[in-house]
């Protein structure tokens, strides 16, 4: 009876043997959930990302939980829409749903934006590449510099399982970072006279069709050119399409309400339970940390550049800062412009038209990653 | 970085970034199409 008491008293005590003896890593984990969970709940940043990949990663750091077991919790969230890419997918139809491309549409030459604001990516690829990392994985990392967590996600858990869980808190933390690195960024490359250029006030001059048959068209003119990039485009303007048709407002405010709620807490926890501590940290999650970091900075580069290109080509009619919204990270990036044009000149209302590049961004990111899956398809690598 | 991982490294620049300006810009062209299709109409039957 002793022996059973024993055993069974074994039993209580193997998770504190475990973290005093091999579970230093899930130690350093459980600090990071707690970093997490701080940031997401005291400081606003990405809540709603951020609260359950911090208690998923707390979770998973909990000796011997087997929670990303099989059967377990956590590997059941991953099986069930990670590793076949459907959460991603339904949060794109949930965004798609609340993106009013309105502001686009009236200058679709903005889209230019948030091509340039694309850069950062391949400039990325060759960084990851330099540093050793095989092809599919530095595909995987780049694709941070979109600025765009679902197409991240998509990309990662496709071609670089083993690294999704530091791409996808990468790109999530970043996204939520854009106040605080675009504004330095912006402001040294441009003039003081550049930064109060006035924007000619936009017109409404797209009718109820045009914006109807807007994503039908999308999908279709990307999906010809970069089939392997539909899923993303497809539900995005699967979602779009919902909210300007106007005849589904109940699908539309489930996608954009319901649904997106639920996925996003199913694959913050699922992604949390990737951070498992000897699994996570590795030298390798601080390279991908400091190349998701050069991506978004280089994006922000580009972005303005390319805005300093079209205000000269335009004779001054541009203001260069619009430029920094091409990044994706959708509305934030337009709101970083607009604050920005406003230190500068109070009067300056910069907005509507970083909206549209912003949402060319947005468009931009998507398409930069199926052109990229597309290319890697027409070379054999997937 | 071997010459294999240049030449895929700046293939993927090149025609990547090539091909999403090339797809953004064909994009641009035929939302400008859509609006001259299906220009907005005001009350009075003016387009605008």
């Amino acid at each position: 009876m002793l022996e059973s008491m024993q055993t069974g008293l074994y039993g209580l005590t193997a998770g504190v043997n475990y973290l005093f003896t091999q579970g230093g890593p899930n130690v350093i984990m459980l600090l990071i959930a707690a970093t997490l969970l701080y940031l997401g709940v005291k400081k606003g940043v990405e809540p709603l990302l951020l609260v359950p990949i911090g208690f998923g990663c707390m979770l998973v750091n909990i000796p011997l939980s087997d929670l990303m077991e099989s059967g377990g919790l956590l590997r059941t969230l991953y099986d069930m829409g990670i590793s076949n890419e459907l959460f991603p997918l339904l949060i794109f139809v949930g965004i798609g749903a609340m993106i009013d491309f309105g502001a686009l549409l009236e200058n679709p030459k903005m889209l230019l934006f948030g091509a340039a604001g694309q850069f950062g990516i391949f400039l990325t690829l060759l960084l990851a590449l330099a540093l050793g990392f095989p092809a599919l994985e530095a595909v995987s990392i780049a694709i941070i510099g979109a600025c765009d967590g679902p197409t991240a996600i998509y990309v990662a858990s496709q071609y670089a399982p083993q690294l999704l869980a530091p791409i996808s808190v990468a790109a999530y933390s970043y996204m939520a970072l854009v106040p605080i690195i675009q504004p330095p960024i912006m402001r040294a490359l441009t003039t003081p006279r550049e930064r109060i250029i006035r924007m000619a006030p936009i017109k409404k001059t797209v009718s109820p069709q045009t914006k109807l048959l807007f994503p039908i068209v999308v999908t279709l003119v990307t999906g010809l050119l970069a089939p392997k990039g539909l899923p993303l485009m497809g539900t995005i303007m699967l979602g779009n399409f919902m909210r300007e048709c106007a005849v589904v407002t109940r699908l539309q405010k489930a996608s954009e309400n319901e649904i997106a709620n639920i996925v996003t807490l199913f694959l913050g926890l699922a992604i949390g339970g990737t951070m498992e501590g000897h699994a996570f940290l590795k030298p390798t999650t601080l390279m991908i940390f400091g190349m998701g970091f050069v991506a978004i900075c280089m994006d922000t580069v580009a972005g303005v550049l390319f805005g300093k290109l079209v205000c000269k080509l335009t004779g001054g009619k541009v203001n260069p800062l619009i430029g920094a919204a091409g990044i994706s990270a959708f509305p934030m990036a337009a709101r970083v412009v607009q604050a920005q044009g406003q230190i500068y000149d109070k009067k300056n209302h910069l907005l509507m038209h970083a909206a549209g590049v912003n949402t060319g961004g947005q468009i931009g990111s998507v398409v930069a990653a199926a052109v990229m899956l597309s290319v890697l398809k027409g070379m054999g690598l997937i | 970085m071997d010459n294999e991982q240049w030449a895929f490294g700046l293939t993927m620049m090149v025609v990547g970034m090539g091909g999403t300006f090339l797809t953004l810009w064909v994009l641009g062209l035929v939302m400008d199409l859509l609006k001259k299709i299906f220009p907005l109409v005001d009350k009075d039957g003016k387009q605008s």
